[in-house]
């Protein structure tokens, strides 16, 4: 395993910690949205409850989870090393910049993803941590015994419009930062095909539409139906 | 002086081969021992230190150049001959030979043609291996194209930077070597002069041209392989680096310069378009398969094109002067390169230069468009097509047949060949001449050895399309390895030079003087004026065609122009220092006095062929007269500030006949 | 056309640099370089020290130009080298910013010119292809397909020139790397030692402090032999099908 070490920490080998973990988040992504989606559904928040029940306390998912936060971590410390170690390579910045076909999300990444991060503190902290910690309302369904109210919790939240305004601006930046990471991600692996790459890239853009919409239109629409 | 050129004995076919198996080998353990500077990483300079470097010699590299790779080698377009009849329409190797002899106009060494025709295929083999990307046909083997002068297919090519891909390769090749550790290279590393002891090459004065600072290095032998002096003439198609010192100053340590007057003319490059030009594009001899070349038959057509009044398209047909096709009705637009620029300089001297300058003719592909767009049509069955759609279909098979060319000239003239005519007009390109070298590619001083567009060896008085690639990489693969073994088997007990000598002492201190020298000057004229002055009297006296007057007036102003430099010229900045214009400086300086050498030997060579043409040696139709009862040898020069002397090696042509060339 | 240029001056490595503008008649058939040539014969007559910029073929082969030009490698015209840029791409009046490829692996000599050795050692490093002069067999001994031979072309047009560095918000030298690796990797004859290649190049590259890819693609557009990112794309594969694959 004398390899290992020195291929994580190369270039190549960084740019694969990026990309891998990247695509997992954009997994969890998927999960979690689908999972969102359960608050629309109009029934007391029984389904979301159980859900998120199911989430916290199923063995394998819990151990999922964990891998999930170790890989958020992962991927932005690994961001942000190579964030200033490319800052370093260019040394001196130019008078002139020119963006040069680049677009902004590519060029902004590190920015993006820092965003997302506090987002992200701010997020658990208002939701998950508070269900750690125990002090959510409890509610009984069929085959579920005072199990925690996230629910109740969330749609509160979602009463606030500086709180809706919160997550709608967050899931902008995330929308950005999987434009250019989606793809990104294919291209640091060497998944690279004159037929499928279009394909690809075209799959990010419907991707990074969809899940941040997705994600945002759901406190909009707790917003303004309550 | 006697000039032995050590031309082995026997058949020319079996000259190299008896050659490289009686030629003095040196013992591996011995090679370790030796050390070899070359100068220059172009084709012929990265080829043999590469060679040299894994066959166990020490090699020390140099290059004025920030990387190997950048070497003027790399802008060849064309392709590289080589006599591997793959084409299965009747090459050889005597073939090849024979079309550089006579291409060269019969003042080439026989041997050293043959030899190269030899190794030629190795070559491509050689560059094959390296990863070359040579063009392929569908079946997946090598694709040949046919080029000027010849009636084979013998010429491998890379798109149109044939040269680019097989300097890389010579590059990587180098690269390779350095990263073993048997070459040590030196990049922004200018040879300064060179360092004799005992009467042999054991070392050269090095600028290192980023501190500034004067190195000494010493070795058993030294290789030059410094590329050609097209730049004495200021614009050509040189890169502006590209420049004689090293040559020269072996010549001035009493190396011997062969034929400095064969310089080769293009005629298809894109003129001059003010006096802020510093340098000459080439436009591939290829447009010449499809291009016309014309300029008007009236003078007030002429006026009113330089005025703006009128464009090239304005002229009527019948008002075109199609020279090329009236002069030389046979060959017509595809005669050789030196016919087709004398031509070109004639009609402008007539004053029907159709630029700013009057110095330009066109290039003309609407015949070829219509031509082309007709065909098209017809294969396409598109009945009674109007004249835009024959020109859309036209303009489609010129784009696929030269849109590259077509692109850069856009870029830098900034109108569109499709349209319009191209301008052109000949231009420097290349020098036969160069240091005078033996079959060993050893000049007359021993241990210095001379390879590439550096020696005079290969072409005569006239270089033939595509052959300048294979001399450099056959000199600096095939040849060089064997032949220096000639010299260093006898060095073996040799210690390595110290560089503390007194003889190194000596030359650097002339090479800090002339520094000095220079930088204590502080006139009012710049490098690059003076050298523009040079140029001009060059080009103008001896350029496309030279007679006894003007030769004998160039001489006269190169001589005051030269007074002139070392009186008013201002170079700014300290030695010990990255000073591009004290390296400038240094260039031009010898550019002076080989522009001397160069008239000179235009003046004692009383005939006309390849690419010197003497007015007073034409035949009654205006052609090159050739005296081979007077002039069948080669001019071997040795530097005298007052009188420069002349020794002849006579040139023996025992397995060609010399014919006199026509294209009418 | 008169024109004021901003231009990056800097008297040796260790020098502080500072801008200093200059005002320039040039001509539309100018070179950007010629343009250069003519403020340099002016700054000589006036006894002032010429802006130093590296340059030799001027006819957009040989990769010594570089210059970054108002934020662009070479200046706003693609697939252009910055000697075959013309004027007649400016304005009358335009401010024109010209600064040295930046990149910690291209430390500036002086003024404009940049030190870009380290190129050289990635290509020693691995950019070759091991065999002695002489050792080669018949040149139709090694066929190769048409499209892979036109595709290791693409990647081989590299000019060195380093644009790609300078483009990239990371001054990443992946584009360069992935260029050498890829026309190698795509040629039978490269087949041999194409892992160690890889493995080598990317080592050196790093070794040299070049920025890492961040995929913003700036290298391709700017690159004026426009040379493709999917050879990026390429070299990651190379590089892990080596490391993580090879034994």
């Amino acid at each position: 395993m004398n390899w290992m070490v020195p291929f994580l920490k190369s270039s190549l080998g960084r740019k694969l910690i990026m990309s891998l973990t990247g695509l997992f988040l954009c997994l969890f992504l998927v999960v979690h949205l689908a999972g969102n989606f359960q608050l629309l559904k109009s029934d007391g928040g029984e389904a979301f409850n159980t859900y998120t029940y199911f989430m916290t306390h199923n063995p394998l998912i819990k151990l999922i989870s964990y891998f999930t936060y170790f890989f958020i971590l992962l991927h932005t410390f690994q961001g942000l090393v190579l964030y200033f170690h490319n800052r370093s390579a260019r040394g001196a910045a130019y008078l002139d910049k020119h963006p040069s076909k680049t677009t902004f999300a590519s060029r902004n990444m590190a920015l993006l993803g820092s965003v997302i991060f506090l987002f992200l503190i701010v997020h658990m902290g208002d939701f998950w941590f508070k269900m750690k910690r125990g002090i959510l309302a409890k509610v009984s369904y069929e085959g579920y015994d005072q199990i925690d109210d996230l629910y109740t919790r969330v749609t509160a939240a979602f009463d606030q419009w500086w709180i809706v305004l919160f997550y709608v601006a967050g899931m902008g930046f995330l929308g950005f930062h999987l434009q250019h990471g989606f793809q990104s991600a294919f291209q640091s692996l060497g998944l690279n095909h004159p037929k499928y790459t279009p394909w690809i890239k075209n799959t990010g853009i419907v991707f990074c539409i969809l899940i941040s919409a997705g994600f945002a239109i759901i406190p909009i629409i707790q917003y303004f139906s309550k | 002086m006697e000039l032995d050129s050590k031309i082995p004995p026997g058949p020319i076919a079996e000259k190299w081969t008896r050659f490289r198996s009686t030629v003095p080998l040196v013992a591996p353990q011995n090679k370790r021992r030796l050390e070899v500077i070359v100068v220059g990483t172009g084709l012929a300079g990265a080829s043999a230190a590469a060679s040299l470097g894994e066959l166990g010699y020490h090699v020390k590299c140099f290059t004025f150049h920030d990387s190997p790779r950048r070497a003027h080698s790399i802008a060849a377009q064309g392709g590289i001959n080589a006599a591997k009849n793959y084409a299965n329409d009747g090459d050889s190797i005597f073939r090849l030979f024979y079309d550089t002899i006579k291409g060269g106009d019969y003042r080439a060494r026989e041997a050293n043609v043959h030899r190269m025709a030899e190794v030629s295929v190795n070559i491509i083999d050689q560059c094959v291996a390296q990863g070359v990307p040579f063009a392929r046909e569908y079946g997946g083997l090598l694709e040949n194209r046919s080029f000027g002068g010849v009636q084979v297919s013998r010429t491998f090519y890379a798109r149109g930077q044939t040269g680019q891909q097989l300097l890389l390769g010579a590059y990587s090749a180098l690269s390779r070597q350095i990263s073993l550790g048997s070459v040590k290279m030196y990049n922004r590393h200018e040879m300064m002069d060179l360092v004799l002891v005992d009467g042999k090459a054991r070392g050269i004065i090095v600028r290192n041209l980023v501190t500034g600072k004067l190195e000494r290095f010493g070795a058993h032998a030294v290789i030059l392989a410094t590329g050609g002096y097209g730049n004495v003439y200021y614009l050509s198609t040189n890169a502006m680096g590209s420049n004689v010192s090293a040559a020269w100053k072996a010549v001035k340590r009493g190396a011997l310069m062969a034929n400095p007057c064969f310089t080769q003319i293009h005629p298809t490059c894109i003129p001059v378009s003010g006096d802020y030009q510093s340098k000459l594009t080439l436009m591939s001899e290829s447009l010449r398969n499809d291009g016309r070349v014309w300029v008007p038959k009236k003078m007030e057509d002429v006026h009113a094109i330089r005025e703006k009044k009128k464009k090239a398209t304005d002229i009527p047909e019948e008002d075109r002067d199609y020279y090329l096709e009236r002069m030389y009705p046979s060959f017509g637009n595809l005669v050789p390169r030196d016919v087709a620029s004398r031509a070109a300089k004639k009609v402008c001297d007539e004053g029907r230069g159709v630029n700013a300058t009057g110095l330009a003719v066109y290039l003309d592909f609407a015949s070829a468009i219509e031509r082309f767009g007709k065909s098209q049509a017809n294969v396409k069955g598109i009945q009674n097509p109007d004249a835009a759609t024959i020109r859309k279909l036209g303009e489609a098979v010129i784009s696929e047949k030269y849109g590259n060319l077509f692109e850069m000239y856009e870029k830098i003239v900034g109108e569109d060949p499709y349209k319009t005519p191209m301008m052109i007009y000949p231009a420097i390109h290349y020098t036969m001449g160069g240091l005078w070298v033996d079959y060993n590619l050893e000049t007359n001083i021993p241990g210095l050895f001379a390879l590439g567009e550096c020696n005079f060896s290969d072409h005569g008085a006239n270089r033939l399309g595509a052959s300048a690639l294979m001399q450099g990489l056959a000199d600096g693969y095939f040849v060089i390895p064997y032949t220096i073994g000639t010299f260093l088997s006898k060095e073996i007990r040799t210690p390595a030079t110290d560089t503390a000598s007194p003889e190194f002492d000596k030359v650097e201190k002339d090479v800090r003087d002339r520094i000095d020298h220079l930088l204590s000057v502080q006139g009012k004229q710049s490098v690059e004026s003076l050298h523009r002055q040079l140029g001009k009297i060059m080009w103008d006296h001896c350029g496309m065609a030279r007679n006894r007057e003007g030769l004998e007036q160039a001489r006269i102003q190169i001589r005051q122009l030269r007074d002139t430099f070392w009186k008013e010229v201002y170079v700014p900045g300290k030695a010990l220092e990255f000073n591009p214009e004290l390296d400038k400086a240094n260039r031009v300086a010898d550019f002076m006095e080989l522009g001397e050498m160069l008239v000179v030997d235009a003046l004692d060579r009383n005939e006309s062929c390849g690419g010197h043409f003497r007015e007073e040696y034409q035949d009654s139709e205006g052609e090159a007269l050739r005296r081979d009862d007077l002039y069948a040898y080669v001019s071997a020069w040795a530097w005298n500030d007052s009188n420069m002397e002349l020794t002849k090696e006579a040139l023996k042509f025992e397995n060609v006949e010399l014919k006199s060339r026509s294209y009418k | 056309m008169k024109l004021t240029l901003k231009v990056w001056r800097q008297a040796d490595p260790q020098a502080k640099g500072r801008f200093e503008t200059f005002s320039v008649n040039a001509n539309e058939h100018m070179s950007f370089l010629e343009m250069f040539d003519v403020l340099n014969e002016e700054l000589l007559a006036e006894k002032k020290e010429p802006i130093a910029f590296d340059h030799d073929c001027r006819e957009g082969i040989c990769g010594a130009c570089s210059m970054v030009i108002n934020g662009q490698a070479h200046g706003p015209l693609g697939g252009t080298t910055t000697c075959q840029l013309h004027m007649r791409h400016f304005k009358d009046g335009d401010i024109i910013v010209v600064e040295p490829f930046r990149a910690s692996a291209f430390p500036v000599i002086k003024d404009l010119v940049v030190d870009r050795s380290s190129f050289d050692r990635i290509i020693q490093a691995g950019g070759f292809i091991s065999v002695n002069t002489g050792q080669a067999p018949d040149g139709n001994a090694i066929p190769v397909e048409r499209d892979k031979a036109g595709a290791a072309f693409d990647a081989a047009a590299c000019i060195g020139c380093g644009a790609c560095v300078a483009a990239c918000p990371n001054a990443s030298a992946m584009l360069f790397t992935a260029a050498k690796v890829s026309h190698l990797a795509l040629l039978p004859q490269g087949q041999i030692e194409r892992k160690t290649r890889v493995k080598n190049m990317v080592n050196q590259m790093d070794i040299e402090g070049f920025g890492k890819c961040s995929n913003t693609y700036a290298c391709e557009a700017e690159c004026p032999k426009e040379i493709s990112v999917d050879y990026i794309a390429r070299m990651n594969r190379e590089y892990f099908a080596a490391v993580i694959a090879g034994e």
